[in-house]
């Protein structure tokens, strides 16, 4: 069977299995859209997060951006599963004993006001809303390539894949599809990594196989000869990395933060039972997310090799272009990998200084990575699955945040207060179709700026809601003209000087120009500093939080007691 | 109050503030510290065919974080027991 058909089968499988999920699934009350009814096992709850988490930018290109910034793509590695320490130990077990829906919920009633409620759910919304747009471009991707239909079609029927099980079945239907996404992704991540590093360097574990020598008998180490090709390349050595400790310091803790403040993540740790379960899940979800996440670095390094390998060849000399490998001539259609034969002596050759004939975007990484290491066909199949998985597990979680601070936060919590669940849950529905429509609009016509959105939802995200959570939980007596302070101090602080760098004046975006010598990615960090500090100095000015909201936050403080989910 | 009395609750607190605290110490020790800080004289250091700095920052770190929750989960289940605020 040829790889079109084989991909036709096993993604087409994967959507039967993820509708009638769905269908098993439906909610029947807002307790059941919102939170599941509040009745996830802990592991069950760990893989959806898990599956949550990880989005078709994590999988499509995360071991992408690793093997091309050798040591600097570590930020990634540890910024997106440090954030998950934080959330385990500072976080989910006290908002889960608070026992409410959302973030703006909690937010709203520590700080015991309207305003603080609102400006948490503009955030909400904000960070959800430049996260999906990225998301519902990933399905197109990934659609277009392996399924050969154009981008429109493919987000088309991620839509109404998406819609099916979101609207349906809300927080449960999702959380049972995710595990289920969470299943195919690890399996389709993992296999072509297995197979490389028994390719490559013998070893069944790809973890072993990135410190093992290479399997061609030289006795030398992989990551030693990767170094030295990329020294002789004209490459930084693949070990040691170019940006300044300053900047990987700061953004290492903004993509950790920023973790442990998306409302997506933190609204998980509301749908397990138990105060204990919401630890529990913690750990779960970080260790499904870690089986990924510890494999990554190793597909960027085999994934490297072979790819200076089979263009420049054992010799280094380059290889004809007449006998170029089939990927790339498969991937030159696509327009992401391009070859100029400066030298005109009909030979590829990639290197990091003026002699390199390549452009080859980061993005194919994974997705090439089969075809480089001439794995078979139904591999090449399951990568594909995989990558929609992602894709699609990611932009429903992020729907339902944004459906939820609509029908309740806003609705709800601010201008009906009066609806009957029934109505809650139309109108819940009703904010997720819509959500669908605007994010389905992003991925056909993508704004401009969609590759840095990812940086924007996490600075955003460390420097608002972060410090008043942290707060609300640690600090009794903060009131709530310190926290909506600070949060608007951290926010608009971030917002601007990404806004700044990015779109007002790109060409200074170099580290000359940069505050502190910190980057766009990594200037959410500071904000939630500026968010910490005039918080505490609003808060010493203006006298402390009443002593029912202290009592209130003494009783999140232990576990006994906690309740169900609940709306009041 | 789930608590027998004012001292439990404050002594809970503590006891749960300071293991989070442990915990933190060597989050922070070795991501920021072995990954990001000391990574030049790490590497100087082979483990197997990593350079260990290099290894911290893409793969011991994560197994860290992975350990440090276990720890944290047992430790307060223990914590709850012996101030009688767990749930059930």
């Amino acid at each position: 069977m040829d790889i079109q058909t084989l991909t036709f089968i096993i993604v087409g499988l994967t959507f039967a299995l993820y509708i009638g999920i769905a269908i098993w699934s439906r909610a029947g009350s807002t307790n059941d859209f919102y939170v599941a009814g509040g009745g996830v096992h802990p592991i069950a709850n760990g893989m959806a997060t898990a599956a949550d988490w990880m989005s078709a930018a994590t999988y499509i290109s995360m071991a992408g951006i690793i093997a091309f910034a050798g040591y600097d793509g570590s930020v990634y590695l540890m910024g997106w599963t440090g954030g998950y320490v934080l959330l385990a130990m500072c976080l989910a077990p006290y908002l889960r004993k608070f026992g409410k829906f959302t973030v703006p919920d909690f937010i709203g009633d520590r700080y015991y006001s309207q305003t603080a409620r609102t400006i948490a759910v503009l955030c909400a919304i904000l960070v959800s809303f430049t996260y999906i747009a990225g998301q519902m471009r990933g399905v197109g991707v990934v659609f277009s390539r392996f399924l050969e239909v154009d981008i429109a079609t493919g987000v088309i029927i991620g839509m109404v894949i998406v819609f099916f099980y979101t609207v349906l079945g809300g927080m449960k239907g999702i959380t049972y599809t995710q595990v289920a996404q969470y299943c195919v992704l690890m399996f389709a991540y993992i296999v072509p990594a297995v197979f490389l590093s028994l390719l490559m360097t013998g070893h069944i574990l790809p973890q072993t196989g990135f410190g093992g020598t290479v399997s061609d008998g030289s006795g030398q180490f992989l990551l030693e000869r990767l170094d030295g090709l990329s020294t002789q390349l004209g490459f930084a050595e693949y070990t040691e990395g170019v940006r300044s400790k300053v900047d990987v310091f700061f953004i290492t803790a903004a993509l950790m933060v920023g973790t442990a403040g998306l409302p997506h993540v933190i609204v998980r740790f509301f749908t397990v039972p138990k105060v204990r379960d919401a630890r529990r899940s913690a750990f779960w979800a970080l260790a499904f997310i870690a089986v990924v996440y510890l494999t990554a670095p190793t597909i960027a390094a085999f994934g490297k090799m072979n790819m200076i390998n089979t263009v420049n060849g054992p010799d280094l000399q380059g290889v004809e272009y007449d006998n170029a490998p089939s990927w790339i001539k498969n991937w030159e259609k696509t327009g992401l990998i391009t070859w100029e034969d400066k030298n005109d002596d009909g030979r590829m050759f990639y290197s990091g200084d003026e002699r390199n004939e390549m452009t080859i975007d980061r993005d194919i990484m994974v997705l090439a990575n089969p075809e480089i290491g001439d794995l078979p066909a139904w591999v090449v199949a399951l990568v594909a699955a995989g990558g929609v998985a992602a894709a699609l597990s990611t932009s429903a979680g992020l729907l339902l945040v944004i459906s939820t601070s609509v029908s309740h936060d806003l609705l709800k919590r601010n201008l009906m207060p009066n609806i009957t669940d029934k109505q809650e849950l139309m109108y819940a529905r009703l904010a997720a179709a819509v959500a669908i429509l605007i994010s389905g609009y992003f991925g056909v016509y993508p704004p401009g700026f969609v590759a840095q959105v990812v940086a924007f939802a996490f600075g955003l995200a460390a420097s608002s809601f972060f410090p008043a959570i942290i707060l609300g939980i640690f600090n009794k007596r903060m009131n709530s003209k310190g926290a909506i302070a600070g949060m608007i101090v951290g926010i608009v602080f971030t917002f601007s000087y990404i806004v700044f760098f990015k779109f007002i004046s790109p060409e200074l975006n170099n580290p000359e120009y940069w505050l502190f010598g910190i980057s766009p990615e990594g200037i959410g960090t500071l904000g939630m500093i500026f968010n910490f500090v005039v918080a505490l100095i609003v808060h010493k000015m203006t006298g402390d939080a009443p002593q029912d909201i202290q009592d209130l936050v003494e009783s999140i403080r232990y576990p006994k007691g906690a309740g169900e989910a609940t709306d009041h | 109050m789930a608590f027998k009395n004012e001292d439990d609750a404050k002594a809970y607190w503590k006891e749960n503030l300071s293991l989070m605290l442990k915990l933190l110490v060597v989050w922070f020790v070795v991501s920021y510290g072995f990954g990001i800080l000391l990574v030049d004289v790490l590497n100087e250091i082979r483990f197997f065919g990593f350079k260990l700095g290099f290894w911290f920052a893409q793969q011991g770190s994560i197994i860290t974080f992975i350990v440090l929750i276990f720890l944290y989960v047992r430790g307060m289940a223990k914590l709850d027991n012996k101030y009688e605020v767990h749930e059930d």
